[in-house]
């Protein structure tokens, strides 16, 4: 095994993201087929990214909306005054 | 140009940002209902407080009023309004820090190098896919506590790019950073919470303890 974990670790965010070099992403893979940590840690990188890139948007105060939409209005009408609305 | 209410939702965002620069109140509320939820969790996230996240979505949405005829649509409005509610966010830290600097690249703290990155701990398979983890309440839950846990240099860097979406470049961007920068704090921040959700998501039967004698 050329690569070593350390190694390894270095480039896991070229990796997960799929921009490493072609060259790199084969001994990349030549040390996890040998190296069960590393196998499993790249397993759980993807997860984790997975879990937050499908995150639920936080919920929004419904009272806050309202404010939000209140205000933008209110500034609305101050930069265009001619504005029907 | 003034779009009709009923059909509203099927308008593209460039059309609503057409009416809008053109004085379209609607169009703008229209904007503001697509992405409201999302900028509030931005700020929510960026700063870990509902009273701030309010704070900033209002700016930001107040801004991009002011701000809307100098908006060249280089970029999508998204795009345009998550840079200038990351903006207001991160003035919103600068300002509980007293800082006064615009970038966040601090020179006096101690260069973070990729020699000191921490080394994975609790290895072990998960017991869920992230498919079944979505479905339960739980979850969404231990992914805030668990961001909440990490550094703010590093948080701020792993909420643009990898919960929002940025590229690399736009992340660098918004945050005053240089690319490799934002590559080392994001790798920091991806460690750091697959250690805390495998800790609690993995399967102890599967976990893998390394020995010293490892590469
Ligand atoms: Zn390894």
């Amino acid at each position: 095994m050329t690569m070593k974990c350390e190694e390894l670790l270095k480039m896991l965010n070229e990796y997960v993201d799929g921009t490493v070099d072609p060259a790199i992403c084969e001994e990349f893979e030549k040390h996890m087929a040998g190296c069960n940590p590393c196998q499993v840690v790249v397993d759980n990188i993807r997860k984790t990214i997975t879990l937050y890139r499908n995150g639920q948007p936080c919920a929004m105060p419904i009272s806050f909306r309202e404010k939000l939409h209140q205000s933008v209005r209110e500034k609305w009408r101050q930069l265009h005054p001619t504005a029907e609305k | 140009m003034s779009l009709h209410v009923a059909m509203i939702a099927e308008v593209t965002e460039a059309e609503l940002v057409r009416a809008a620069k053109a004085g379209d109140l609607t169009a703008f509320e229209e904007l503001a209902t697509r992405h409201e939820r999302q900028i509030y969790s931005l700020a929510y996230r960026i700063l870990q407080n509902p009273h701030d996240a309010e704070d900033v979505t209002q700016q930001a949405f107040l801004s991009a009023v002011e701000n809307l005829a100098r908006f060249r649509e280089e970029s999508s409005f998204a795009t345009w309004l998550y840079r200038i509610a990351t903006f207001a966010a991160l003035k919103v830290i600068r300002k509980r820090k007293g800082l006064d600097t615009v970038s966040l690249e601090e020179a006096t703290e101690p260069r973070e190098d990729y020699d000191s990155i921490p080394h994975p701990e609790y290895i072990a398979d998960w017991k869920q896919s992230p498919e079944q983890l979505v479905e339960r309440n739980e979850t969404q839950r231990l992914l805030d506590d668990a961001l909440a846990k990490l550094d703010e240099k590093h948080r701020l860097v792993f909420v643009l790019r990898d919960v929002e979406g940025l590229s690399v470049t736009e992340t660098a961007e918004a945050l005053g950073l240089t690319e490799s920068n934002v590559k080392m704090r994001l790798l920091r921040a991806r460690l750091q919470l697959r250690e805390e959700l495998t800790r609690t998501l993995g399967d102890p039967a599967t976990r893998i303890v390394r020995g010293h004698h490892h590469h």
